[in-house]
């Protein structure tokens, strides 16, 4: 792996370092609010993959003038750069607002419900529920709920 | 509970329209420049957040009450959807601006999207204040000296 | 000055229009429940759509049941540039039984959803059920890579939101909702990554345009990694063995009538989602020379159908044993994908239909005892089959589906199973296949027995589920019977789409019955 080869794919490398850092937030945090965060890093770190292949070497602004009449002129000389990408991460981060803003929602009520927002205790305080459930229901059953 | 700092609250009041006029120019140039419905309707939504911040929520939902909010998203997708009809109508394929003016297809695709961005802008501004509103509606009331 | 074409605009019929009419119609439902804000009219709206979409996947289903297919393109900006909406054999099908569902779980959730929901939530719940309609719909009807991940994410922040309405049954819906949230949002963006992969190497985000330029890259790393992404993020949404964590309290918490759609259509719109990546997208040769599909999907599947089946045997909560069994039946799909060929795909596509109808009907008759039991745990189900005969009944005929009993929807879809087993060369797979069957002789048999040898439970309310329930339930057994008989729709459909699922390329550059024609029209 030469130098150059290293150098050439920053952004794919930049990209799978913040990629990993969400996803490993997401997968360890204790804390449910962090949990949103590391998810929201991870998605990040897509747009930004999806954003960083949009650019194309030495392209401009991909807006192509027009004439008076509203013909386009674009000039073939003129390199561009790809606006596909952005769009539709433009899509993605209007998803991503509605994913996070629905998870903090849930948050709220989560706290409300069960008065903390850290996932052992909620699972403890579940786990406590389906042993009284057991209790109640599985007995009388002769198995385990 | 105490009010915000006077100069807090005079800037706002200056900064509200100018932050909702700058909504709209982003808003109308959204098909010659960067910009658009999105971007838009945001910024828009700033302008109600921050005079609920500084002034309260009750104080914005008078403004602005939390059931208009929720017709307003409803709206913008409608007006989207129904531009979309509105074109199948026509006799095109839904969505199909040119349709609008048939004989100077360009021109039809310009109104088209600004239709379609109005239905955007209203939606994201509403969905943004919604999101506000339902979060800042939900707080458990921090006295002043809770922080 | 004047731009107009050469030819004369011939005006769009309604007949043209019935693909973006599928998505469309239940996509202005949903503003328009929340505009209006009366929640009786919610309710009728939402039926409303329903109904008419079912009569639009109806009329698709008969266009194209011929092997054509029909292309619309959104705005008339032709594909590949524009977004094309695609319906083939393999979504009409598919289409018709998320709006079928649909239209079945709507008038059962009327009592149901005022039982178990308070009545100021019932207007944005009924705008939530036709998003998450929408956006299944649009998943399954779409031709373009990235619109299938827009709908995907349309349905299923609405599905969080339904999940998470349990709440005032069981606070647990809330975690439930949470960690479903947590698992499909990692799942749609590895699926969003792959689609990234894909559109780097060729430049294009049209499905039938993307497979076009995908032949002979089977040796791309990008191309490889991309499957990976897909395969990955969508098994999260099918919910394929290992990554199916999220589903058992999914179901279990969520209102009945929610379980009962989700149940029978959000799984089965995953699973076609990778159908048509593996096979239309990446070539079916790609697929099988990196032999992913035998040695890494098969074990998974088998896994499923025995490890999910075993813990669904001692389960005490109906619900829940269904939903572990609903992970045992997504094995049977994908081991019909694995072992590649027509026949395996056939039986994937019917039993997802087949497993629709029968979750759909055994998940209304839990609402049903939700409703006059308060819960469905053994001790309290008990006997209810004698007092509730109808709701018994249609338990004990989706329960046979459900084992594959012959005369039921169950057995034709194991028995195309079997049959590709045995094409394969796999014998063994078929002996495994019967004796997972088994496994769901004894769940079921568990139930049964609760529900008719013992005595009514003095809590429960001892009458008959209201025929608001009761009817779209037995429209679900009896169409498990119906299909169980008279399978040329369903074998016919599936045939169809296998068919064209393993042309690959080919198979969706078939001439247009409409629209636009692609390039290499065959």
């Amino acid at each position: 792996m030469t130098l150059e080869f290293f150098i050439g794919h920053i952004n794919y490398w930049l990209f799978i370092v913040l990629m990993m850092t969400g996803f490993y937030i997401v997968v360890s945090a204790g804390n449910l609010v962090k949990k949103v965060v590391g998810l929201n890093i991870f998605q990040v770190a897509v747009f930004m993959l999806y954003i960083s292949i949009g650019k194309v070497t030495g392209g401009t602004a991909p807006i192509f003038p027009t004439d008076r009449m509203g013909k386009i002129k674009a000039d073939p000389e003129i390199v561009y750069s790809n606006p596909l990408p952005h769009v539709l991460i433009l899509t993605a981060i209007v998803v991503g607002i509605a994913t996070t803003s629905l998870a903090l929602a849930l948050i709220v009520r989560i706290r409300e419900a069960y008065n903390t927002i850290e996932e052992d205790d909620i699972l403890e305080i579940d786990a406590r529920t389906a042993r009284a459930e057991n209790i109640i229901h599985g007995e009388a059953m002769g198995g385990r709920a | 509970m105490k009010e915000h700092h006077l100069i807090l609250r005079v800037v706002t009041k200056s900064l509200v329209g100018t932050i909702i006029l700058f909504a709209f120019y982003v808003q109308f140039h959204g098909d010659f420049s960067p910009g658009g419905g999105f971007q838009a309707g945001v910024i828009m939504a700033v302008a109600f957040i921050l005079y609920g911040i500084v002034f309260g929520l009750h104080e914005v939902q008078r403004v602005l009450p939390a059931w208009v909010v929720h017709k307003l998203v409803a709206l913008g997708v409608l007006v989207y959807a129904g531009t979309g009809i509105w074109n199948m109508f026509l006799g095109y394929e839904f969505l199909h601006y040119g349709s609008f003016t048939p004989d100077h297809m360009s021109h039809g695709q310009h109104s088209g999207i600004l239709y379609v961005e109005a239905g955007v802008g209203i939606t994201v501004t509403g969905v943004m204040v919604a999101i506000y509103y339902a979060f800042a509606g939900r707080t458990p009331r921090l006295g002043n000296d809770d922080w | 000055m004047a731009t107009a074409s050469e030819t004369p605009h011939i005006a769009l019929t309604l007949r043209d229009h019935l693909p973006i009419l599928q998505v469309l119609i239940p996509l202005c439902t949903a503003p328009l429940i929340v505009l209006l804000g009366d929640r009786r009219v919610a309710w009728g709206l939402a039926f409303l759509a329903a109904m008419l979409s079912l009569v639009v996947s109806f009329l698709l289903m008969m266009q194209v049941m011929d092997g054509s297919f029909i292309s619309y393109h959104l705005g008339g900006w032709a594909p590949p540039i524009g977004i094309e909406y695609r319906i083939d054999a393999a979504n009409a099908f598919v289409l018709l039984l998320i709006s079928l569902t649909a239209t079945l779980v709507l008038p059962f959730a009327l009592r149901s959803v005022a039982d178990e929901i308070p009545a100021r939530s019932h207007t944005l719940f009924y705008a939530c059920f036709t998003l998450v309609l929408t956006g299944l719909l649009g998943v399954v009807a779409t031709g373009d890579a990235f619109n299938v991940f827009v709908f995907l994410e349309i349905s299923s922040l609405a599905t969080y939101v339904l999940v998470s309405q349990g709440l005032y049954r069981d606070k647990r819906a809330l975690s439930a909702a949470y960690d479903y949230l947590i698992m499909g949002t990692i799942g749609a963006t590895f699926f969003v990554i792959g689609i990234g992969f894909l559109y780097m190497t060729t430049g294009t985000l049209n499905m039938a345009d993307m497979a076009e330029r995908l032949v002979g890259q089977g040796d791309n790393r990008t191309v490889q990694a991309a499957f990976a992404f897909i395969v990955v993020g969508m098994g999260l949404k099918v919910a394929i063995y290992p990554l199916h964590l999220w589903l058992p309290a999914a179901y279990n918490y969520a209102p009945s009538a929610v379980t009962v759609f989700l149940a029978a259509t959000s799984t089965k719109a995953a699973v076609y989602v990778l159908l048509r990546f593996m096979f239309s997208v990446f070539q079916p040769e790609f697929v099988f020379d990196t032999n992913l599909l035998l040695w890494i999907l098969a074990p998974f599947a088998l896994l499923a159908m025995f490890a999910a089946s075993l813990i669904a045997v001692f389960q005490t909560n109906f619900k829940r044993m269904l939903a572990y069994s609903s992970i045992a039946q997504i094995g049977y799909m994908l081991l019909g994908i694995s072992l590649f060929s027509v026949t395996g795909l056939s039986a994937t596509m019917v039993h997802l239909f087949n497993h629709g109808i029968t979750k759909a009907a055994l998940f209304m008759a839990v609402g049903a005892l939700v409703l006059r039991s308060g819960n469905t745990f053994y001790d309290r189900i008990e006997g209810m089959g004698r007092v509730m005969p109808l709701t018994g009944a249609a338990v004990v005929l989706g329960g046979l589906s459900l084992i594959g009993v012959p005369g039921t929807a169950g057995f034709i879809s194991k028995w195309v199973l079997v049959q590709a087993a045995f094409e394969a060369g796999l014998w063994w797979i078929a002996l495994l296949i019967v004796a997972s069957s088994l496994l769901a002789v004894i769940y079921m048999w568990r139930v049964v027995e609760i529900l008719y040898l013992h005595t009514p439970h003095p809590e429960a309310i001892h009458k008959e589920a209201p025929l608001s329930m009761v009817i779209p339930m037995w429209i679900a057994a009896g169409a498990c019977v119906w299909f169980g008989i008279d399978t040329s729709l369903t074998m016919g459909a599936a045939n169809t789409a296998a068919i064209g699922l393993m042309g690959g390329t080919d198979g969706m550059a078939l001439t247009p019955t409409v629209g636009g024609l692609l390039g290499n029209g065959h």
